[in-house]
């Protein structure tokens, strides 16, 4: 769980020590009580207390606390919450962070969710932390998203914004467990231990980012340093393998992006270097190669309330000689290009209680995809309730969509917020 | 020829004068009036600060709430940029909307998720569609371009003792109604009630500005209805804390600003 690996009592006490602003001016108070439910509907079950159709049963309380006092602010999200799969009941820390803004400059110190980027569940350069498994099993959508625990500048001038945002706190994605989804698995049953980055200071992960608006366009450049955030495996013996070490190799991305008008609705554009810096060579099999990663995205409101929206994406890997020379015999391989395609379609009814939408991931060179109906009812103002499924499948169940083929799912969502 | 001169005459001079005098300017001034409605409705002052609360209440009476606060500055040639914090309900508690207006171009939008710390562009292409799930549409809220519309003066009346002019606006192309009749107010310029009607000119939606208070000399539209006749939904607005003239800087429209709400304004 997410719970298990937040920094709690570490969050906490850096914010004691900081102090939280004293006579705060405007004190808020929000929240919300959820239950979120989701169940397999392939009838299969795996072994295990986790691995029943029921994957996800939870109820939480969010806190969210938020203070400011002229030009200084702090804010608390946090959610306890009861997971009846693993019978536990935890805290998770959301956001809790400090802000200060002193004229041209801002601050934000603390967890915070930071999101950088144009695409639209796509993520480039985007190398911040996030829970597929929570996206893949119905989740709301703010859930695919971790805070990481980071330092935040902001500058703000007349050329030119710059955003530098240094972490020195490594955190993995959560990507869908074997106790609770079928996933792909190229080690089965070998036992693992995991390696994450040490808080060091040389592990500090630092992103930055420049943007401005050049004609009529939201543009913006973007490098980072730090590593992958889904890990790679490696096999103490190929051939027969007693344990797979897990681990994080080092990344450094640069790209840039561009979001505006055009064609009568709104046009996207981004791209990312993605430098993998422990296999420039490409030939460790263990450790993704070097990419390059663009994505092509368009919206528009053909109608009243109807948002639709397409993307495309692709994902092009260098040395990909040394790559398939490398790889052991029987392992699957990525091809040379991923490519990826998207669909939005969002209508809004009644009066906007009722939204209906869709979304659709589709590769055509992995042969895979993932379908994501759903309907969502504002009951009142407080009170909403959504229902939705995540639908899998493809040609092989090693690819992204395809390996959680037998996880299809419908999740239902009902949130009172106050 | 005496007689009938003597009878009629004074009373066919004015005719005539008037008919020479309006024929051709009924057009044109009905299009200044529009004018000067929309200038007195969307423009008023350099800027404009409200807290605006919007209840949206349906035939059953059930009510929902939208609490903002609304930020606007009025830029060069009738460009405009609005800026909107939301106070409730919790669902969208905290996100803000910015709005780059430009006359005879889509507009730029900006929404802010802060559940996700997210800005993102949207879509503007369908000034149509429903603004917060109410009664009023995004043009509703920040006006529509002049020229969209032929504007024809059909008479001129009066409203609670107020004299009105009446115009009628046809849309030069598809829009949300086949035409509007608008009570524009010869003093103030204000729209004390507008009438729209469907492509079987059936009416479908009625505004009513229920109450006019000057504010630092700008007359505004404190409260105001939009009635959908054919659901018999509503919506009713009030503008509270009205000020003009408060001095929004350029800088506040942005991205910085998105992410992290100038205090100062969004009380």
């Amino acid at each position: 769980m997410i719970a298990a690996k937040t920094p709690v009592s570490h969050v906490v006490i850096m914010i004691l020590a900081w102090g939280v602003p004293v006579a705060a001016e405007e004190v808020s108070l929000h929240g919300f009580v959820q239950g979120n439910y989701a169940a397999r509907i392939t009838g299969q079950e795996l072994s295990g207390p986790e691995g029943g159709d029921v994957f996800l049963g939870e109820e939480r309380l969010q806190i969210k606390l938020a203070t400011s006092s002229q030009g200084s602010a702090f804010f608390l999200k946090t959610d306890a919450f009861r997971d009846a799969v693993a019978r536990i009941t935890d805290l998770d820390v959301r956001e809790a962070h400090i802000d200060v803004r002193a004229g041209a400059l801002d601050l934000r110190l603390g967890r915070q969710i930071i999101t950088w980027g144009v695409g639209d569940l796509l993520f480039l350069n985007d190398v911040f932390p996030k829970d597929y498994a929570a996206f893949f099993s119905g989740r709301p959508l703010e859930y695919l998203k971790i805070g990481s625990d980071a330092a935040k500048v902001d500058v703000f001038t007349d050329v030119v914004s710059v955003e530098l945002v240094v972490i020195p706190f490594f955190q993995a994605d959560q990507l869908p467990s074997s106790r609770r989804f079928f996933a792909f698995d190229p080690f089965p049953g070998v036992p693992r231990v995991t390696e994450e980055p040490r808080a060091e200071l040389g592990n500090a992960e630092t992103a930055l980012r420049l943007s401005r608006n050049l004609l009529g366009f939201d543009a913006a450049v973007y490098a980072s340093r730090g590593f992958f955030t889904t890990p790679g495996m490696r096999p103490d013996n190929p051939a027969s393998p007693t344990q797979v070490t897990l681990f994080f190799p080092r990344l450094a991305t640069y790209g840039a992006s561009a979001q505006g008008n055009a064609l009568g609705g709104v046009m996207a554009l981004e791209a990312a270097y993605y430098d993998s810096v422990d296999d420039r060579t490409g030939r460790d099999p263990a450790i993704p190669n070097s990419t390059v990663r663009y994505l092509v995205g368009y919206q528009r409101q053909p109608w009243s309330d109807l948002t639709t929206g397409i993307q495309y994406y692709g994902e092009y890997v260098f040395d990909y000689g040394p790559y398939r020379d490398a790889l052991s015999p029987g392992f699957p391989a990525q091809d040379r290009l991923r490519q990826l395609l998207t669909v939005r379609l969002t209508q809004l009814l009644r009066y906007q209680t009722l939204r209906l939408s869709f979304f659709a991931f589709y590769s055509p060179t992995d042969e895979d995809y993932d379908l994501i109906p759903e309907v969502r009812y504002s009951v009142t103002d407080a009170l909403w309730g959504a229902i939705g499924a995540n639908l899998f499948g493809g040609k092989t169940e090693t690819t992204a969509f395809g390996q959680l083929n037998r996880n299809d799912n419908v999740y239902v969502v009902a949130r009172y917020e106050f | 020829m005496k007689t009938w001169g003597g009878r009629c005459g004074p009373a066919l001079v004015v005719l005539l004068a008037m008919a020479m005098q309006s024929a051709p300017a009924v057009a044109a001034d009905a299009t200044e009036t529009v004018r000067k409605s929309q200038s007195a409705f969307f423009e008023a002052g350099r800027d404009f600060q409200a807290r605006v609360k919007m209840t949206l209440i349906t035939r059953e009476g059930q009510q929902r709430l939208r609490d903002l606060t609304m930020l606007r500055k009025n830029g060069e040639a009738g460009a405009q940029k609005y800026f909107m914090y939301f106070h409730s309900p919790a669902d969208v508690a905290g996100m803000t909307f910015m709005v780059y207006k430009f006359p005879n171009r889509d507009d730029d939008r900006w929404l802010f998720i802060p559940a996700i710390n997210l800005v993102n562009r949207i879509a503007a292409r369908d000034s149509r569609s429903s603004f917060v799930g109410s009664d009023f549409t995004y043009e509703d809220i920040s006006g529509r371009d002049l020229s969209a519309d032929a504007h024809t003066l059909v008479t001129e009346d009066q409203i609670g003792g107020r004299k009105v002019y009446v115009v009628e606006s046809t849309p030069r192309s598809p829009a949300e109604y086949a035409r509007k009749l608008a009570w524009i107010d010869q003093t103030t310029f204000l729209p004390l009630k507008e009438e729209y009607y469907d492509v079987q000119d059936a009416l479908y939606k009625v505004f009513t500005a229920d109450e006019i208070k000057e504010v630092q000399g700008f007359p505004t539209a404190v409260k105001r209805t939009m009635v959908n006749v054919k659901t018999g939904h509503k919506t009713e607005v009030v503008f509270e804390r009205v000020q003009y003239e408060v001095g929004l800087g350029d800088d506040l429209f942005s991205e910085r600003y998105l992410r992290r709400p100038p205090e100062r304004w969004i009380k």
